[in-house]
């Protein structure tokens, strides 16, 4: 028997229900609000009971129209690569500061996707995010903390 | 009332916020234009731009956002048959027929003179209603607001799901599910946070609207592969051809206008509606309006195709205002994400909305009028260049997608966590749009979840914990009896369709 991803999904999401309804009773209310008609526990005791319910209910279901995709079609590499590098950006943010981290992130991002017209990859990265900072500080009054760009003297 | 369009053209007439209209009706363009880039990621990249403003200006510029979107995506419709969103699917039926035709600039120009008609003519009848509805809202007691909201989020899925309910259903309750992460807004007890701080507060609206949409459509398009600039490719921009229109084409598209107008305001007033059905119902009885002879020209390049649908989707856009602004309940995704903007300035809409803060209100309803009046003026005779914004590769348009997703969540929080968390949410929504599960549900019931939640709290604690409250006052039952309809109706569809 062959079960397609769409049921599959739909039995994570049983799973998911049931494990908010595990987290559901872990919630510690308070012991005069224990038999209150309604408690921090009443909403997501239902939301868990009724997400179980549509995911066996889709589960048991025949499916009318199931989703067809081509793996073959799907970029997952450039994607995978994309993801790993906007986690990495998420790292350095704080420690290489928003000026070093954001322009390398798209530098790579340009690169990685294909594109190898160097000037428009810099001019659209370093000078682009130069100019966003400064937009930044200059028109909405936010400050962006940078250690790179304090290193070299550039911010206080 | 007088009084109250006068604080408004006050408030919109400034020169501050006029230029936030413009600025508005720009980029929202250029955004809607890019296919897979609708109202909603243009309005959530906004987002964190408007907290810098005072809640009218920032609610100003998303409105402006919003109708430039909606325009943007009848271009790319026209042009290259790639509609930037759902609601300009129908203008492709018979504006890529014209183009091809060699009669672009006149599509183009039909469809901007037919957006400014229906976004004209629907904002007076937001004027009239929306102040008559307050005060009928004023009658809503929490059973009632309940009821509403669950006849939303049904509707909502009922209208996204393209026939697959349960899978709109089940995005429901994730996106409720998701609104419960953090402190319980009564008791303070913290809820799904797995002792981390960084979830106490709960997630963030923009950081969901971010990931679920700008991040998730950014990664679907570098997935799936294609080249929105390899499409552009298809037309030459030197083949625009003559905007002016000749008479016949004026007769025939002020023929269709004035119905699709009511029809598309009246479908946006209705919650989970909105653009999309409208453009395709007035397409539809435009289809059944007209002659014969002009019948065989749909699907061909038919004037009367083109500005119907293009009448509607703008007119529903005013439309689905009404109930944000009077009940407090988004009737749209992109509603939506207006609502929890408005929730991050401290500003509850409802009923209450046009007498506490008039200014907002009323700014709104007059700025709607200056916005139509810009997107003509800006795109009639900037086509021609805005039209080139779809040659952006992809290779620079996905990565600075991401920048401002990332940028903008960080901007709020200065926090890494929440960019691990946006990341992880767009990937498992770039997933679930991939299989169909379709995502303006979830953010639906994740901005309503905590309203949700608050008015069954009050409803059970006035009734004792008794579930009578759903039938006791006739105004809930029938609400609940529309939600049931729509539910009877998706569950029994496909037994009658066999």
């Amino acid at each position: 028997m062959r079960i397609s991803t769409d049921k599959i999904i739909s039995l994570l999401f049983f799973i998911l229900s049931g494990l908010y309804l595990y987290q559901t009773y872990q919630i510690q209310v308070f012991s005069f609000d224990e038999n209150a008609p309604f408690n921090a526990k009443t909403f997501p005791t239902f939301l868990a009971y009724l997400g179980m319910f549509l995911s066996i209910l889709y589960l048991i279901l025949p499916e009318r129209f199931p989703s067809k995709v081509d793996h073959k079609v799907l970029d997952y590499k450039s994607t995978f690569f994309l993801v790993t590098i906007a986690f990495i950006y998420g790292f350095t943010i704080l420690k290489a500061g928003f000026f070093l981290s954001t322009s390398l992130f798209l530098f790579i991002s340009y690169y990685l996707l294909g594109e190898r017209r160097w000037i428009w990859m810099f001019v659209l990265s370093f000078p682009f995010v130069a100019l966003f900072m400064l937009l930044l500080h200059g028109a909405l009054d936010i400050y962006l903390r940078d250690p790179f760009l304090k290193m070299l003297g550039i911010i206080s | 009332m007088i009084e109250g369009i006068l604080i408004g053209l006050h408030t919109a007439l400034s020169l501050k916020n006029i230029l936030m209209v413009m600025m508005g009706c720009f980029f929202g363009t250029i955004i809607g234009m890019l296919p897979g880039l609708g109202p909603m990621t243009a309005i959530a990249l906004m987002i964190p731009i408007t907290y810098g403003f005072e809640p009218a200006t920032g609610l100003i510029l998303m409105a402006g956002v919003y109708y430039g979107a909606v325009f943007g995506g009848s271009t790319s419709s026209i042009l290259i048959n790639a509609p930037g969103v759902p609601g300009t699917v129908a203008t492709a039926f018979d504006g890529y027929p014209m183009a091809q035709q060699g009669k672009a600039g006149k599509a183009l120009a039909i469809a901007a003179y037919s957006s400014f008609a229906g976004g004209t003519i629907s904002a007076i009848f937001l004027l009239f209603a929306a102040p008559s509805l307050s005060k009928i809202s004023l009658a809503f007691r929490s059973p009632d607001y309940f009821a509403l909201m669950v006849l939303g989020l049904t509707a909502v899925s009922a209208f996204s799901s393209k026939g697959q309910f349960l899978k709109a259903m089940m995005m429901v309750i994730l996106g409720l599910m998701l609104s419960t992460v953090g402190q319980d807004s009564l008791s303070d007890i913290t809820r799904f946070t797995f002792n981390n701080m960084n979830l106490t507060d709960g997630i963030s609206f923009v950081l969901i609207v971010m990931a679920t949409f700008a991040m998730s459509e950014a990664l679907t398009i570098i997935l799936k592969g294609k080249d929105p600039s390899r499409a552009t490719e298809q037309i030459s921009l030197s083949q625009l051809g003559s905007i002016r229109l000749d008479k016949e084409e004026r007769n025939k598209m002020l023929k269709s206008i004035p119905r699709s107008s009511v029809l598309g305001f009246l479908i946006g007033v209705l919650p989970g509606a909105g653009a999309t059905i409208a453009s395709f119902l007035a397409y539809g009885m435009e289809r059944n309006y007209v002659n014969d002879d002009e019948k065989q020209k749909f699907g061909k390049g038919s004037v009367h195709g083109l500005a119907a649908p293009e009448t509607a989707n703008n007119a529903a856009c005013s439309g689905s205002f009404v109930p944000l602004l009077t009940l407090g309940i988004p009737g749209s995704g992109t509603t939506a994400v207006m609502l929890g903007a408005l929730l991050g300035f401290g500003i509850q809409p409802g009923p209450r909305l046009y007498m506490t803060n008039p200014e907002i209100f009323w700014s709104v309803i007059m700025s709607m009028y200056i916005g139509m009046v810009i997107l003509l003026i800006l795109n009639l005779p900037l086509i021609p260049y805005i039209a080139r914004v779809l040659a952006t590769p992809k290779n620079f348009l996905i990565p600075l997608i991401l920048f401002f997703s990332v940028t903008g969540i960080y901007l709020m929080s200065f926090n890494n966590f929440d960019i691990f968390l946006m990341i992880g949410i767009a990937v498992v929504a770039t997933f679930l749009r991939l299989y169909n599960f379709p995502m303006p549900p979830l953010i639906l019931a994740f901005v309503l979840g905590g309203l949700m939640e608050e008015n069954l709290r009050r409803s059970l604690l006035i009734s004792d914990g008794s579930f009578n409250f759903l039938w006791d006052r006739p105004l809930t039952l029938i609400i609940l009896l529309f939600t049931i309809s729509i539910i009877s109706w998706q569950s029994l569809r496909p037994l009658i369709g066999r």
